[in-house]
């Protein structure tokens, strides 16, 4: 049995508000199925479920905000039942959750705190529903004004009207997630002591290779040097894993897999970096494919919870923005932040002759209190080396 | 025969129900010679809602004229008059007694055309009071306008205005099959002001007899103007309620029945029929076939308590729908 809780999708992430269940009780769930759509600074998310099992009980209504780690739903195995723990202080700071040592759940209360019980459908009359999926409106985000409380054609149309709750549930709500990247990278400048490094990465070989691997490829399969910088500084990780993990109340834990933060830019304005779970596990092309998904449902605002919660180290890349280097703001609780900027044609000395050659500036910043320079150092050169032998990666 | 004939006294007057009714005879009979009215105690009695008073004295013994109290054999006259090129209109007494000719009704008028290739016609019309509210008890009280309704070969039609009363009847006639008209006894003393100008009126149409938003009120009949007083109070309390008069039950002018509720959402059926099996419940299940997706709450109807209509006023009453149990269900419907 377990209980299935509002999970923390990011440090900076105090609570959330659930917007939709997508299991009803007595649907069976598998590990990794999506569960829950809970919107937070960073959009509506699909949250996953860590454990298999039966759910048993939905604990919390549809657009109810509830704290991080908060029980949402009950999940029982085959005949059993399971009974609703006190409810436990939720720390200030979740760590993300393959980090997180297994709590152990309180022996069972003589009493249940009384809880709400969920109601799967709100009630909605026809038209509002028809409105509402038009729209593209969650009929759980909607105030109802109908006879017990059941949303109708009127309330839908006023929640189309009120830009802030037009794409409620299923949107990005840019001026909170400006707050959300405010408060994180507040806290990452006043917490995090930074160093940073650059060096110059010639992309002769990488371009040649890219060139080379995209003949004849139609242009939404061709691959993007962001695939092999992914997969680069995935390798190198593998070889200096101080900079994959985490740095909590400073105790530096590193991570059990690879999970690269990719940074995206949203239009209008923000910004999320999801993970690409296992980086080093996967071949470029896979990477290239990972990437294309996040990035399109980053801009769509439907990332999954485990994308959001757990990546390990940040990777940033303004190389279309049209600079040459980058120095970033570590994610907390992460503790490195690698950054590529825009390949630019320079002068560079190959064999002893000054040749025009593709170079880009490859960038670290990372967590003074986990590792040094000389360290870093070693990163970004294991980085360049690695994009000098790209039929390798 | 034109329509210069036809008497007209002012530009508009003061008439009932029944008196519009009468005029609607009187017209066709004086249209049409092959026009004849029969049934129990139409002719020298003057009819027994006296509808047909005085139209004795004018017409005379062969166009209006007297049966024998037999249902079966009348209404099976006036078919058989009708196949053989006459146009019959044929009262009968009270809905309750036309249980006696359904079979002359339900399996020759509506059928010959069908079972015939189109050879015969049956342009009869059966002219039918209905509904409670007089103490006739039991036996002369119910409304059964939704059992005729459901039969494929006729026409079923409610006059529910002076309009209506007036304009129905000659065009019932012109129809080549059998029309069923439902006359509501409570309607006959109706009293109203006419245009002098009215006549003939569309049989096919349902009309919007008080526009509204917020929610259709559907009826047909002698419910019209209960319908029309609860909606009146409804406005008082700031509900825009839209009340649709059916007109015609078959025909079923689902398209101003569904466009109405489009508009306002909610729909409340009102009907003196029984709820159970009921043409309420035909209505209901035709706006969820073509209006589902625009309801803002689920249909809601208002019918007869399903008990025998009794006899002492106060029970006959609390059987039948009325303004309060109309408004009721529309709030209900609002929240309000």
């Amino acid at each position: 049995m377990g209980i299935f809780r509002m999970p923390s999708l990011g440090a900076d992430m105090e609570a959330g508000v659930l917007v939709e269940w997508l299991k009803q009780p007595g649907d069976t769930v598998a590990r990794g199925d999506i569960v829950a759509v809970v919107e937070t600074q960073k959009g509506a998310i699909e949250v996953e479920t860590f454990e298999a099992g039966v759910i048993e009980r939905l604990l919390v209504t549809p657009g109810t905000t509830v704290p991080v780690g908060t029980p949402l739903a009950l999940l029982a195995g085959a005949g059993e039942t399971v009974v609703l723990p006190i409810p436990e202080p939720q720390p200030s700071v979740s760590p993300p959750p393959p980090m997180r040592a297994p709590v152990p759940l309180p022996s069972p209360p003589v009493t249940s705190p009384p809880v709400t019980m969920a109601t799967a459908h709100p009630p909605a009359s026809p038209a509002a529903r028809r409105l509402a999926a038009e729209r593209g409106i969650a009929l759980t985000a909607i105030a109802g004004s109908g006879p017990g409380g059941a949303v109708l054609l009127a309330d839908v149309e006023r929640a189309a009207a009120t830009p802030s709750a037009a794409s409620p549930a299923r949107g990005l709500d840019l001026a909170q997630m400006r707050r959300a990247i405010a408060a994180a990278m507040a806290r990452s400048n006043q917490e995090i002591p930074h160093y940073y490094l650059s060096t110059t990465v010639a992309l002769a070989k990488a371009n040649a290779w890219l060139t080379e691997r995209n003949t004849g490829r139609p242009p939404e399969q061709r691959l993007l040097l962001a695939a092999l910088q992914l997969k680069a500084v995935a390798l190198a990780l593998r070889r200096l894993p101080e900079f994959n993990g985490s740095c909590i109340d400073g105790m530096f834990r590193p991570a059990e897999g690879i999970h690269i933060g990719t940074a995206v830019a949203i239009r209008g304005g923000g910004l999320v970096a999801p993970a690409i779970h296992h980086a080093d596990r996967l071949t470029v092309d896979e990477v290239m494919a990972r990437l294309r998904d996040l990035v399109a449902r980053a801009r769509s605002g439907r990332l999954r919870s485990s994308e959001l919660a757990d990546p390990t180290i940040t990777v940033t890349s303004l190389g279309d923005r049209g600079v040459e280097g980058v120095f970033g703001v570590i994610y907390p609780p992460q503790v490195a932040i690698v950054g590529f900027g825009k390949p630019v044609e320079r002068p560079w000395v190959v064999d002893g002759q000054v040749v025009p050659c593709p170079v880009m500036t490859a960038t670290l910043a990372a967590d003074h209190r986990v590792s040094d320079g000389h360290r870093g150092a070693l990163l970004l050169a294991e980085i360049d080396r690695l994009l000098q032998e790209p039929g390798s990666l | 025969m034109t329509d210069a004939d036809i008497t007209v006294a002012a530009s508009s007057r003061t008439i009932t129900y029944r008196d519009a009714m009468r005029e609607a005879l009187r017209d066709a009979l004086l249209r049409d010679e092959r026009v004849f009215l029969m049934g129990e105690d139409v002719g020298c009695y003057g009819g027994c809602y006296a509808v047909s008073k005085g139209l004795y004295d004018e017409f005379g013994p062969d166009r209006i004229r007297d049966t024998p109290l037999s249902e079966s054999t009348f209404v099976g006259a006036g078919i058989g008059a009708a196949l053989n090129g006459m146009r019959p209109i044929v009262e009968i007494m009270t809905v309750n007694f036309s249980l006696l000719a359904l079979d002359q009704i339900v399996n020759n008028a509506a059928t010959l055309r069908h079972m015939s290739g189109g050879q015969v016609s049956v342009p009869v019309v059966f002219r039918i009071p209905t509904g409670a509210g007089r103490q006739f008890a039991a036996q002369h009280s119910h409304s059964l306008e939704g059992w005729y309704a459901h039969v494929p070969g006729l026409r079923v039609v409610a006059p529910a205005t002076l309009e209506d009363a007036r304009g129905m009847l000659w065009t019932a006639l012109q129809d080549p099959d059998p029309v069923v008209m439902f006359e509501h006894v409570m309607l006959y003393n109706m009293e109203g002001t006419l245009a002098a100008t009215t006549g003939p009126v569309d049989i096919d149409r349902a009309a919007i007899r008080r526009p509204g938003t917020d929610v259709t009120l559907i009826t047909y009949g002698g419910s019209l103007s209960k319908t029309l007083a609860a909606a009146e109070a409804l406005a008082a309390d700031t509900i825009s309620a839209e009340v649709v008069d059916l007109r015609s039950l078959r025909p079923l002018d689902g398209e101003t029945v569904l466009a109405s509720v489009a508009r306002t959402r909610r729909a409340v059926i009102v009907d003196e029929g029984w709820r159970t099996g009921s043409f309420a419940a035909e209505v209901s299940a035709r706006i969820m076939e073509g209006a589902f997706w625009s309801l803002d709450a689920p249909v809601a109807r208002v019918c007869t308590a399903e008990v025998p209509i009794p006899y002492p006023r106060h029970l006959e009453q609390a059987a039948l729908p009325q303004p309060a149990a109309i408004v009721a269900a529309v709030k209900a419907l609002m929240g309000a």
